[in-house]
């Protein structure tokens, strides 16, 4: 029986490593170390840039693929060891679809139909993500996005207790997109856990109650979306006018909170109050009548985050996409 | 109420949608339903020279088993290895195995239609060979069932082994050629092993094919050809050993598709 105090974790990982290829230079250590834990009826999101390990970490999550170390536990079972009792209550989506293209849409609904317990009429699953008026259109003729969102419909047949997306809005156009996160929210207040990775950090900041940032094979910042943004503060940025000479910061009053950098004339704030520090400024400014030359105030955003984990290492290039 | 899936649900639901895909398939369909006919002509005129070395079998039993043979490598062994090939390519192996089938009955629900196919054609053959070329009725039945199976299982699972060394489907006209070739040639389908130096017939006798597909031939006329037709008790004794290496064939080649198949593309 479940500890009603302490509800069982939906997906927990310890440890976790995957490696491809031999040991040493050879092989490849995609994963290194990852402790994650998702809890019932949470949306959990796991950002990353490309080549982070996110797919790598899924994989091993869904079963499909053995940990070279540590533990796994979905619903409290191996999903590797016990992939036959827990496929059952899982549903899945891949990255990349897997569907032949010479059968139509109702012909796929119904083979995936006879491979899921208590499935869902394969109508109801399409009517789900709006793909029912293409029910008889073959897959290789779908676009993209229509490919995902028959993904998603397979993955949601069996009514999945615990839910598995990689990059499930990658390649929707702004309104497939609307409607998928609409989908997945109703998911998640009907009780489904949901697992989801995106690079789009927009989606994350929408839809994810926590979310683990990572990059190479590690998490390196996790929490829900203000935890996360309360280490990584907000940013004023303008430029004083030439008059004002080089030492222009020490014209500046105190502001207390912010910390400034100085490059030239240009200025930057860091700050945890962004309001207060931005009055505290722009009174300053009208009080002395000083023009304050492209200014620029952001609050603490994943992206700023992200931008500045990504950085900490320059050997990879961060490719971050926005959602259009 | 649907309820939890069953193996035979499974085997069902796979084996309709790759049935699908293989009616949707002109070039395997060409190959599978023109086969039989090019073959009944084509091989009378090669085996009539051989059939002084076969006691016991005339050309007619030699031609009839011999296209079982060549459908069951056709339909089973080259489809079934483009077909796997093609599912793992497009990522639906990897996909499958997120669901309720387990490995072995994804490998089987995609054969079952190929199967199902070669098998027919194997009984319309058989039925065609026994009205029209008035062959015997077969002298032991199960033996003969017990080749056609073994045949089958076997090619499935020599299919999975030779697409896990096929990157694409159009590599995979070459990928199966040795083993096309080591069958027809070895395995008596188009050279009675009779015809040939001892030596090289008794080699031939253990290769991977030839003691199913002998099996068919003791079965159907009582006899491999390398002596008179024996009767339904004396089938027994003669088919003893290829039924044995049959088996023991089949579980190599399932132990090898378990051990080197591979569900994705390399990367």
């Amino acid at each position: 029986m479940t500890d009603t105090s302490r509800p069982r974790p939906a997906v927990e990982a310890r440890g976790l490593h995957r490696r491809y290829g031999p040991s040493g230079a050879a092989g490849f250590e995609a994963v290194r170390g990852l402790d994650l834990t998702v809890a019932p009826g949470e949306l959990f999101a796991l950002l990353g840039t490309n080549g982070a390990g996110k797919t790598s970490t899924m994989e091993v999550l869904e079963g499909l693929a053995a940990p070279t170390a540590g533990e796994v536990r979905v619903l409290g079972l191996d999903p590797a060891r016990d992939r036959a009792a827990l496929r059952p209550r899982i549903g899945i989506m891949l990255q990349e679809g897997g569907f032949p293209g010479e059968l139509t849409v109702a012909e796929t609904g119904r083979c995936w139909s006879g491979l899921t317990t208590d499935s869902r009429t394969v109508d109801e699953a399409l009517d789900l993500v709006g793909l029912l008026p293409r029910r008889s259109v073959r897959v290789k003729q779908l676009s993209g996005g229509e490919r995902r969102r028959l993904d998603l419909a397979m993955a949601l047949l069996g009514r999945p207790e615990v839910l598995f997306l990689d990059e499930p809005s990658t390649g929707l156009d702004p309104e497939a997109r609307a409607s998928v996160w609409r989908l997945i929210r109703e998911l998640r207040a009907a009780g489904t856990t949901v697992l989801l990775t995106t690079h789009y950090l927009e989606e994350a900041e929408e839809l994810a109650d926590r979310l683990a940032i990572m990059h190479g094979g590690r998490v390196v910042a996790g929490g829900t979306v203000d935890e996360v943004l309360a280490d990584h503060p907000a940013r004023i940025g303008f430029e004083l006018p030439e008059r004002s000479g080089p030492h222009a910061a020490l014209d500046l009053p105190s502001l207390p909170g912010a910390e400034p950098t100085i490059d030239g004339r240009r200025i930057t704030l860091r700050t945890t109050d962004l309001q207060g520090t931005l009055t505290e400024l722009l009174g300053w400014a009208a009080r002395h009548r000083v023009p304050l030359g492209r200014l620029d105030a952001r609050s603490a955003s994943l992206e700023e985050a992200f931008l500045a984990i990504a950085a900490s290492d320059a050997a990879t290039t961060p490719q971050i996409g926005r959602a259009a | 109420m649907t309820a939890a899936t069953t193996p035979a649900g499974r085997l069902l639901a796979l084996g309709r949608a790759e049935a699908t895909l293989l009616r949707r398939n002109r070039t395997a369909m060409f190959m599978a339903l023109a086969l039989p006919l090019v073959l009944v002509g084509t091989l009378r005129s090669v085996l009539n020279a051989a059939a002084e070395h076969t006691p016991g079998l005339d050309v007619n039993a030699n031609m009839v088993v011999g296209a079982m043979g060549v459908v069951l490598l056709i339909v089973v062994y080259c489809n079934l290895t483009s077909a796997y090939t093609a599912r793992r390519s497009d990522l639906v192996l990897k996909r499958l195995r997120t669901g309720e089938a387990t490995d072995t009955e994804i490998l089987l629900g995609t054969a079952v239609p190929s199967i199902g196919l070669a098998l027919t054609q194997c009984l319309l053959l058989g039925v065609g060979g026994a009205l029209l070329l008035d062959l015997p009725a077969p002298m032991n039945p199960l033996l003969l069932l017990a080749g056609l199976a073994l045949t089958a299982a076997l090619l499935t699972a020599l299919a999975a082994v030779s697409s896990a060394v096929t990157k694409t489907v159009e590599t995979a006209g070459i990928t199966t050629l040795p083993l096309l070739l080591v069958a027809q040639l070895g395995s008596g389908l188009m050279v009675p092993l009779e015809s040939l130096p001892d030596s090289v017939a008794n080699v031939c006798r253990l290769l991977p094919t030839t003691p199913a597909l002998q099996l068919l031939r003791i079965g159907w006329f009582g006899t491999d050809g390398s002596g008179p037709a024996e009767n339904f008790a004396g089938t027994w004794g003669q088919a003893a050993t290829p039924l044995l290496l049959a088996v023991a064939w089949t579980a190599v080649a399932a132990w090898a598709a378990r051990r080197w198949f591979r569900w994705e593309p390399r990367r």
